[in-house]
């Protein structure tokens, strides 16, 4: 068994198979990477090697950040990303807690409804969504999509704190709990700090997912200056038929950045996250 | 959590021994603190998904338009006109074949990746964040790489077909119905692989090391191991994950909204594109309608979803 590690095998089960599926699932962002360097010019000469990059330029870029609205798309992102993750943290902190530490009727019920609200997709309810957004005054206002987007938030982010909280023994909250220390206090003082990793990893997710949210943004947010970023990009900068491909390119790799680095480290998370209360219950 | 740190904790010095006797204050117990704590949430959930919902349907059973006050109760004509509507047919139609024609190759594609980087190897941390990046950077925006792949005149895919002396002419991946339906197939495919990648290496490394060793020494060949060994340990991870991808794919619209919005002449539309465009038209007790019909499916996926999740103990 041990002899059938050879250097031939290991090409054939590792390094061929990882090179094939690198060049699938990573060409169309290298393509991306080598159009945002291109002149205009350029890229519209169909004769010469598309893939050749004589002379790259950042000319892109630059317009990108001078001649669009790109900055403000990523403070728009920025504001409603933060708003909306920091109130399905609250929601999702005491909802997670309730859920995988205490007994009380109706809490296994309550489990299942949240998991299935995490299956309920924006293209079924952003058309009355509207109606509601348009009725509270919220259309084109970041508190739009800061209250809405905890729509699908909340439910992942509870579903993932509380198989965290179901890790953190007992006994010391116990302990706690015997010396005089109100349930609260318990929470608060013992169970959340342990439980930061959680809670972290969780703020990450939940950065990300509002990051990358395109249909809610699109119908709530997007009209004038008020567009999040992926919104902004495929509204604003193809126009018409007139394709800026280079900027459009520049925008995808600057837009991309933030939720790249986020969800590079904490991958394993989100798929412990959507099996956490399964392998728990 | 800062938030919830400054929560006013407030308890009387005497409130204490009496809590330790087994009485603690109302507010202190467990069963009315855990409904305590769900009300912020569940507030959330109530404005923002219960009552559009019902809001949805109502809609649904009126011929309200944007921009007018009035409307009119049709009851279940907005259905009735759906399932007479050509381009709704090909609307269910497409968002079938896109999600279950997709899904095979993602779980496949999947597996093979999983079981590639559940391989110890220089560099494997870097490479699995690496390759995860078509799951992670934002749809709108990675499938604008593939509208360019996909173009008709600029496409670097025609290109290098051309140039190996493959064709004479460049492929028109979003042209027609047929060749733009294969190619958001395509990239909905790439899109997924990772997200099926990863579910399943972390089941992968859930697999007894010791088995895999025992059932080799009883001379199982690698392909035994994996049907005995393996296959059983990772089955309930890759069923989640597939029924999250069908739900998933099924209520798509961002990679389709961007490749082709729908078109050409409506051959490409999923109940989410279709309901949008004829929100557009105004009609929007006719688009309720459209994207409350994916309801059923959505629930018969969901109910098989929650059997496998709460059976996986």
């Amino acid at each position: 068994m041990v002899g059938s590690n050879t250097v031939s095998n290991r090409l054939l089960k590792l390094w061929l198979p990882l090179a094939g599926y690198s060049v699938f699932l990573l060409f169309p962002f290298a393509w991306m990477l080598i159009v945002s360097l291109k002149p205009d010019a350029a890229l519209l000469d169909t004769r010469v090697n598309p893939f050749a990059l004589p002379h790259p330029t950042l000319k892109n870029y630059a317009y990108l950040l001078s001649q669009t609205d790109f900055p403000r798309w990523v403070l728009n992102t920025m504001i409603v990303t933060v708003g909306a993750t920091v109130l399905s943290l609250f929601c999702s902190i005491l909802i997670g807690y309730a859920l995988g530490r205490f007994r009380f009727r109706g809490g296994d019920t309550m489990g299942i409804v949240i998991f299935l609200l995490y299956l309920v997709p924006p293209t079924l309810l952003f058309i009355p969504l509207s109606q509601v957004v348009s009725r509270f005054g919220l259309y084109n206002s970041y508190w739009s999509l800061i209250l809405i987007y905890p729509t699908f938030l909340i439910p992942f982010a509870s579903w993932l704190l509380m198989g965290y909280f179901r890790t953190i023994s007992k006994e010391l909250e116990d302990a706690a709990l015997v010396d005089g220390a109100t349930r609260l206090q318990a929470m608060l003082k013992i169970v959340i700090p342990l439980a930061g990793p959680g809670v972290l990893s969780a703020a990450i997710f939940c950065f990300t997912l509002a990051w990358n949210e395109f249909l809610y943004a699109l119908v709530f947010m997007g009209s004038g200056k008020m567009k999040t970023v992926p919104v902004g990009v495929v509204s604003d900068l193809i126009k018409a038929d007139v394709y800026f491909w280079g900027s459009l390119m520049a925008a995808g790799i600057l837009g991309s950045v933030p939720v790249a680095i986020a969800y590079a480290f904490l991958v394993d998370n989100y798929v412990s996250g959507l099996t956490a209360g399964a392998t728990k219950g | 959590m800062s938030a919830s740190r400054a929560e006013p904790t407030v308890t009387p010095a005497v409130a204490a021994p009496e809590a330790r006797q087994g009485r603690p204050a109302p507010w202190d117990r467990e069963e009315v603190l855990a409904w305590l704590f769900m009300v912020p949430g569940l507030l959330v959930l109530l404005l923002f998904m219960a009552y559009p919902f019902v809001l949805g349907i109502t809609i649904s059973l009126t011929d309200k338009m944007i921009g007018f006050k009035d409307y009119a109760w049709v009851g279940l004509d907005n259905y009735r006109m759906l399932l007479s509507d050509p381009t709704f047919r090909m609307t269910v139609a497409n968002t079938f074949i896109y999600s279950f024609v997709t899904v095979p190759f993602k779980l496949l594609l999947g597996l093979g990746l999983a079981l590639v980087l559940n391989q110890t190897f220089i560099g494997s941390r870097f490479v699995r964040a690496g390759l995860l990046l078509p799951w992670i950077v934002p749809t709108a925006i990675s499938s604008l790489a593939w509208l360019m792949l996909f173009d008709s005149v600029l496409s670097p895919i025609s290109w290098v077909l051309k140039d190996w002396g493959l064709i004479s002419q460049n492929i028109n991946f979003l042209g027609d119905r047929v060749n733009a339906l294969a190619s958001l197939c395509v990239a909905n495919i790439w899109r997924g692989i990772p997200f099926f990648a990863v579910s399943i290496l972390a089941g992968l490394q859930a697999v007894p090391q010791e088995l895999h060793e025992a059932s080799a020494l009883d001379g199982a060949s690698s392909l035994g191991r994996f049907r005995a060994v393996t296959l059983p340990t990772i089955r309930p991870i890759v069923v989640i994950t597939t029924l999250f991808s069908i739900i998933w794919t099924f209520s798509d619209f961002q990679l389709i909204y961007v490749l082709t919005k729908g078109g050409p002449a409506g051959g490409t539309h999923v109940f989410g594109t279709y309901a949008y465009q004829t929100m557009g038209y105004s009609a929007l007790g006719q688009a309720a309608a459209i994207a409350l019909s994916m309801f059923p499916f959505l629930a018969v996926f969901a109910a098989v979803l929650l059997r496998y999740v709460r059976a996986d103990d």
